[in-house]
Parts: structure tokens; sequence; C-alpha cells
């Protein structure tokens, strides 16, 4: 009987992890930088040129780091929601316009809608390298201290706002 | 022959063509330079990568970013992607070298923003421990079980000693045996 039963165990358990394996992601990669103070940027905004923001003028309170593109399909996706989450007024959102061409981008804000207190624009993407950026679009959570506290990479979906986003921005503003 | 030779001539008669010019070639003459430009090794050649200010770090950030994971593309290494992110992270590794970063030094620039997956060598550390000994784990074990599952069959296949009656039968059938046969 045991001639049986140890082949079959072994294979029930490769099974599994194979069945583990097909259900990992494999483009998400973790970042190293959750629980890590946000990196410091400090850069123009999209819409006034003349004017920059730096990250430190966000502490204090909860902020999302929306790193978009009008160049980025899957940024389309997700926009609507940004739109909504704007609207209801939970939480502030800012844009990373990564590596565009700023007449692009605000043409695309115009088009599709703007969810963004302010953009500030990254056209050589060395803030996205900062930020671990590597496929747009990417969304951060950054609490009051500026401690990076989540990471949506890809389209922000409904499904990760209930699950995962809104949750923990309710923790984080408590 | 100069390979720049019929792409001159080639150009010479595009121009013509264009200022309505057609007296210049035949359409025989036309295709053997196309034929010639085609065969001359300028034209297979791809475009030509940015030559680097500095060899040297060129050379550097080569072999650094050899070892080094396009997070985009996975299967590629940063060296070897085309991708537009793996070109700003080459650009990047180059102005470090440029500021005279060790490589250590820039390996953990990268590590600390794109964590332990954009080295193709992990680290040894708790995490990886099952990764790194793991085919070692497997081979001990192996090697056990081999070593196990042979003594047994040894002592399976083993003939045990004849008894003292077996010995008796046996001489008894090698006497009647040889009886029949003088």
């Amino acid at each position: 009987m045991t001639r049986f039963l140890l082949p079959l165990a072994a294979f029930i358990v490769l099974v599994l992890f194979l069945a583990v394996g097909l259900g990992l992601k494999p483009r998400e990669v973790p970042s190293p930088l959750i629980g890590k103070p946000a990196p410091v940027f400090q850069s123009q905004l999209l819409h006034e040129p003349g004017k920059t923001l730096a990250s430190q003028d966000n502490l204090g309170k909860v902020w999302l780091l929306n790193v978009w593109a009008s160049w980025c399909v899957s940024c389309r996706e997700e926009h609507p929601l940004l739109v909504e989450l704007a609207k209801s007024g939970i939480v502030p959102i800012y844009g990373l316009n990564y590596k565009d061409k700023p007449d692009l981008a605000l043409q695309w804000l115009s088009q599709y809608g703007d969810p963004y207190i302010v953009s500030v624009v990254d056209p050589e993407g060395r803030i996205g390298i900062d930020y671990g950026v590597y496929g747009v679009p990417e969304t951060y959570v950054i609490d009051k201290n500026g401690v990076i506290r989540h990471k949506q990479i890809g389209p922000v979906t409904v499904e990760s706002l209930e699950k995962k986003i809104l949750p923990l921005i309710k923790e984080l503003q408590g | 022959m100069n390979p720049a030779l019929p792409f001159k001539l080639l150009k010479n008669s595009y121009q013509q063509k264009i200022l309505g010019l057609r007296s210049a070639f035949s359409a025989k003459q036309f295709i053997l330079l196309l034929v010639f430009v085609l065969l001359s090794p300028s034209s297979w050649a791809k475009e030509a990568a940015p030559v680097a200010e500095d060899p040297v770090i060129e050379k550097r950030m080569l072999a650094l970013s050899e070892d080094l994971r396009c997070l985009v593309c996975q299967n590629e290494s940063l060296a070897g992607s085309r991708a537009d992110f793996a070109n700003d992270l080459r650009r990047e590794i180059r102005e470090q070298m440029q500021a005279n970063k060790s490589d250590k030094e820039i390996v953990d620039f990268l590590v600390a923003r794109y964590g332990d997956f954009v080295l193709y060598r992990p680290p040894v550390k708790p995490a990886t421990y099952l990764l790194w000994g793991g085919p070692f784990a497997f081979l001990l074990a192996g090697a056990g079980i081999l070593f196990f599952y042979l003594k047994r069959r040894r002592k399976q296949i083993e003939e045990p000693p004849l008894t003292e009656e077996q010995h008796r039968h046996a001489e008894a059938l090698l006497k009647e045996d040889k009886g029949n046969n003088v």
C-alpha cells in the first residue's frame, strides 16, 4: 500500500506547489519601500511650470501619489475611479506625470477629467526611479509622517480600492 | 568594392527621380544597384548604439547590468533589454559610475528601490535559504534514500546459508547423480 501512497503524496504536494505558483503575479514585485519614508522630491507642476511641489509639503496628511502618463493605456482604465475618488473627497490624490509631454498630458486631463490636486512632472523618470516605478500606473499610499504604506502596481480597481486602499486610508487617517 | 559607392549613386538617382530627371538609370541598372546596396555590409548594420563618452564606464556599466534584471521584461537583463525603463536605469548606472560610486553602492541603490528581485543572483539570507540550500537538501535526501534502498536490497538478494538438513539433502542428490552417470 505504501508503495502507491508515497508517490501519490509526492504528486499531490507537487500539484499544490504548481497551483500556488499559478496564482502568483510575477509582475507585481513587492516594493522594498513599504514602511520606509517616501523619497523626497521637488518638481514643477504640470499646470503651472513656474511653481513647484515638494513631497514634504504633504506631511501631516494621508495622500495618494498616482503615477500616470498620457501614453499609458491602463491609466485610462483606472482613471474614472480616481476621478470618482477625488470627488468623494476621502483622500487627496497627487499625480506624478511620468515621462510625458506636458501638452499631451494636459490634453489627456481635459479629455478624461483631472482628479489630482496637482500633478508634478517627471519628464526623465528620475523621481520614478527613486520610487521604484517600473510599470505605470502605480499608486502609493503615503501616511501623515510621509511613510509609504502601500503600493498598488498596475491600475487601481474597485476591488483593490474596497479591500485594501480605502480601509488603509481610513485607518491611517483615524 | 567600396560599399559606399552604390549608395551614393542610388541617392543621386533618387534625387534625380524626385526632380523628374528619369534618364539617369535604366531599370536594369537600378536593380543592379539595389542588389549592390543590399549586399553591402553597411546596409545590414543596425542602428548604432549611442556611443558613451567614456568607454571604460560603458564597459563597467554593461558588466554590472548583465547581472541585473529588467523589471518590465523580467526575463531580460538590464544590459540586454531594449525597454525604455532599462534605458533609464542604464543611464542612472552610468551617471553614478561617473560620480565615482562603487558597483556595490550602485547595486544597493537599485535594491533599495526595486528590491532583491532586481538581482539575478539573490543574496543568501533567511528568506532565500531554501532557494540556495534546497537543491543540496534534495541531493542529500536522494542519496540517503538510495543508500537505505541498496542496503535493503542486498539483504533481499543475499542467499541464506544452507541448513544442516539442506546440506545432507544436497549431498545425497549429488551422490545419486554421480551413481547414475558412471
